[in-house]
């Protein structure tokens, strides 16, 4: 236990400054694209008169300096303020939280099944490297990395929601179904399937490489020829032994892409209609919805950051000789 | 001294509006027989460009009216045969000789969907406190507007400043005079109510549940005022911001409509093949679009006339139409679509595709072709409003080439085109969009005056200035005889053409996909807009 407060305690304090950098960076960022919020507050309503756009401008408190606004925004989300988006007349806490659970849903089942399939099928391949089994699985992982998901997202849906008409084109769960408990949930599962595999598609290629690498090279060390030697089957060896050492780079993977899946909630989210930050993400960017955005960067560094403190975790669990000291 | 307005509609002010509907559907019908409407049923529209506001009295806007012209009501809608309106909230109205005094009377009977009764209080606060000090055209339109008096909760006697033509008037009418109920906005910020997410109306449907990113619901309103309406027991608005998603869900049978041209424009031949669904381009001829070719005046090439009108000749809109529209869209012959039969007039400067003349006329104009073959090079920055003005750009950047003209393109998302193009002005030509909403007045004439400040979307940036112009816009705004009015937007339309700061490229409707299951429906000019009282199921 004493470990893990070790590593909550570093981590904590590694975490202000890159909270500081990636707000100060995202808000610079933004305020170099041309236009603001009402610019397109105005574009969304047709056109208006100048004489409202000035007066927003100033309700909103677009008309001070950047430095002002960006100290202003910096002192709000230390304390836990996320402000209020202009554009949906809400608070940004709101419409963050309200988003946030189905993205995490979202983005834990994909890295969860990925991280399945790609160690399982890794470990597989690894086992008789160069044989055809290894040729099948790599040439898999690799048409699984090379496809854009938009691509790979559009064929399911014309496949299984159009075609088959197995599954739903898109959304979270039936409109106005007045489904509740078990039944909602199992609606809701239903509606996550495609969205879930075509976000897991991308990490399973790139999980199946790693854990390949990583099972070859631990093959070829004493303890397994030791493991070998005590009688074990192969089988046994391969996966009590090895894998378990190749897992380490693994979750290396999984903290580094907890940031990447984020992102590809983006294409999947608008793809298939699903109401969550990623899709929020997008639509405040494209409305220059400054506090919404930093207000999404904002939560989603603090989910990173957390994955990353339980990835460290799970390295300590994995391998008893980090963390001490 | 009051006498009856000029205008069609007046004539059938005092029936009632269902039987108005029924009339403009039996003339819609006539063609195919059409199954009988049946009672109840969940419409499952695609909403594709989510709004945080649906309070349609404050944005008048196509899709803001998609949803809440089912909640909230005008005073008057567009009729279902071509041109005139039938009443909603109003039931009838006059104009004094002077045109200072328009006069309306008020339906009766009619609640608020929290029970209180809509009186003319209602009518008198949205128009002074809304339309005329909010609204994004309202201000326009009502600038003029003093006085809303109420002597009886049923009658609301407008009075303007300035004389102001009941025709215009009637033209507005159904697109920016939503009643707000006054009891639930008065005394509060209207922009941010928070009612705006979740409107009160007296229209046939209730707003019950509103999930942003998922879906908007609505309910049949029992108590709506026309008894024998609405037929249909919910409608889903379902947030779909993917094109290609909407065409998919209607494939799958998950969508009974989408509006707008919600399908990519490759995919609606294909979906028109469907044995269920019905691809249809009419019940929008009151919400015509024009895809507009526009030009920086302030860029001394395209100063001369002469090489705007070898550029407007250089393009083959017929080529357009075709590839970048699917067909669904015509050539455009000046700022006032053919569709608005009251002050449209094909006598105007044309120009037809002619690359070789286009070739002669920039010789002529002093820019020969260089040693590569280039005359001269064009900043050309497409609109990202549509999928058609960033296609129509590519197509742009092509004509201009084979005339010796470079295009160097660039695309912007919205928020940085609209700073680019029209604050900043660093731009030679781009692509854009018209709404003509109409009637010149509301939307149009804005694009040729002059005085309007840099950075409005959808104005005069193109340092166009002409006097003559200013005048005819000047003198048709006050002027309250409908025919000299029209002869005046005519005159409007010839200099509009001669002059060429833009280019009414295209003239196009949109497009709806509908499920073959679905009857009356894009019925009146304004469908997508109007308030789907008498859409059904078939029986």
């Amino acid at each position: 236990m004493n470990r893990v407060a070790t590593l909550l305690r570093r981590r904590l304090a590694q975490a202000v400054p890159t909270l500081l950098i990636v707000l100060t960076g995202n808000f610079l960022l933004i305020r170099l694209a041309p236009g603001d919020v009402v610019d397109t507050l105005m574009i969304s309503q047709g056109g208006g008169d100048p004489a409202t756009a000035a007066a927003l401008r100033a309700e909103y408190g677009l008309d001070q300096p950047w430095p002002v606004q960006l100290a202003l925004f910096l002192w709000k989300s230390l304390r836990f303020d996320l402000g209020f988006s202009y554009f949906y007349s809400e608070r940004v806490a709101t419409l963050v939280f309200d988003r946030l659970p189905i993205t995490l849903v979202l983005m834990g089942t994909a890295m969860g099944v990925a991280l399945a399939i790609g160690g399982t099928l890794g470990a597989l391949a690894a086992q008789r490297a160069g044989g055809r089994r290894d040729v099948a699985i790599l040439a898999f992982g690799l048409v699984c990395y090379a496809l854009p998901s938009f691509w790979i997202g559009l064929m399911l849906i014309v496949l299984f929601a159009v075609k088959l008409q197995w599954l739903p084109v898109g959304g979270v769960a039936t409109m106005g179904s007045g489904l509740a408990g078990i039944a909602h949930g199992l609606d809701v599962a239903r509606h996550l399937v495609l969205p879930v595999a075509t976000l897991a598609l991308f990490f399973v290629g790139v999980y199946m490489r790693v854990m390949r690498a990583a099972m070859i090279e631990v093959f070829t060390q004493d303890f397994v020829r030791t493991a070998r030697a005590k009688g074990l089957s192969e089988r046994q060896v391969a996966f009590r032994h090895v894998a378990r050492h190749a897992m380490l780079p693994l979750a290396t993977m999984l903290g580094l892409h907890a940031a990447t899946a984020l992102g590809g909630s983006v294409v999947v989210e608008s793809m298939f209609s699903v109401p969550g930050v990623g899709r929020l993400a997008f639509d405040a960017v494209m409305q220059r919805d400054v506090n919404t955005l930093l207000g999404i960067v904002y939560v989603s560094a603090l989910v990173v950051i957390a994955v990353n403190f339980l990835v460290d975790v799970a390295y300590a669990w994995i391998d008893p000789r980090i963390g001490e000291g | 001294m009051m006498h009856r307005g000029p205008g069609p509609g007046i004539g059938r002010r005092d029936l009632l509006a269902g039987a108005a509907a029924l009339g403009a559907l039996a003339a819609a019908g006539p063609a195919r027989a059409q199954p009988a409407p049946r009672r109840g049923g969940v419409l499952r529209v695609a909403y594709n460009t989510e709004q945080p506001n649906l309070n349609a009295a404050l944005v008048a806007s196509n899709a803001v009216y998609l949803v809440a012209s089912k909640v909230l009501e005008p005073l008057a809608e567009m009729d279902g045969l071509a041109g005139g309106v039938r009443p909603l909230l109003a039931t009838g109205w006059d104009a004094a000789r002077d045109g200072k005094t328009i006069t309306f009377r008020l339906r009766q009977g009619v609640k608020w969907h929290d029970g209180r009764d809509f009186t003319s209080a209602d009518v008198q606060f949205s128009a002074m406190e809304v339309w005329k000090a909010l609204q994004n055209f309202g201000r326009a339109v009502f600038k003029d507007l003093s006085a809303v008096e109420t002597p009886d909760a049923h009658t609301a006697i407008f009075r303007f400043d300035a004389p102001i033509p009941l025709q215009l008037v009637l033209n507005a009418i159904p697109a920016l005079t939503t009643v707000l109920p006054r009891h639930l906005y008065a005394g509060t910020d209207i922009r941010n109510n928070p009612r705006n997410a979740m409107p009160v109306g007296t229209g046939p449907f209730k707003l019950t549940e509103n999930r942003r990113g998922e879906y908007v619901r609505l309910d049949r309103n029992p108590d709506y005022w026309d008894r024998t309406q609405p037929f249909l027991d919910q409608i889903l608005f379902r947030a779909m911001p993917d094109k290609a998603a909407i065409a998919a869900a209607h494939e799958a049978g998950e969508l009974d409509l989408s509006c707008f041209t919600s399908v990519p424009l490759p995919d609606i031949a294909r979906l028109g093949r469907l044995p269920t669904l019905e691809v249809v381009a009419r019940g929008y001829e009151g919400a015509i679009n024009h895809a507009t070719i526009e030009f920086n005046l302030r860029t001394p090439q395209l100063q001369k006339l002469e090489v705007r009108k070898a550029i407007a000749h250089a393009v083959d809109i017929g080529f357009v139409v075709d590839n970048v529209f699917e067909g669904y869209a015509k050539a455009g012959t000046g700022p006032v679509p053919s569709t608005s039969s009251a002050f449209y007039t094909p006598d105007v400067p044309r120009y037809p595709y002619d690359a070789a003349r286009a070739n002669r006329m920039l010789d002529e104009a002093g820019f020969p072709r260089g040693a590569n073959g280039t005359r001269f090079s064009l900043r050309l920055r497409p609109a990202p409003w549509f999928e058609y003005t960033r296609l129509m750009g590519d197509y742009l950047a092509q004509a201009l080439r084979r005339v010796g003209i470079d295009a160097q393109m660039q695309v912007f998302d919205p928020g940085a085109h609209l700073n680019v193009v029209y604050r900043d002005h660093a731009f030679d030509i781009t692509t854009g969009t018209h709404a003509y909403r109409n009637d010149p007045a509301i939307s149009t004439t804005v694009l040729y005056a002059t005085g309007t400040p840099p950075g409005v979307p959808w104005s005069n940036q193109y340092g166009y200035a002409n006097p003559a112009m200013d005048a005819v816009i000047r003198e048709a705004a006050n002027e309250i005889d409908p025919a000299k009015r029209v002869e005046l937007y005519h005159r409007f339309q010839r200099i509009a053409q001669e002059d060429i700061p833009l280019l009414p490229a295209v003239e196009h409707a949109f497009v709806s996909v509908v499920s073959r299951r679905l009857v009356n429906h894009h019925n009146n000019p304004r469908w997508a807009m109007s308030s789907w009282a008498d859409l059904a199921f078939a029986s």
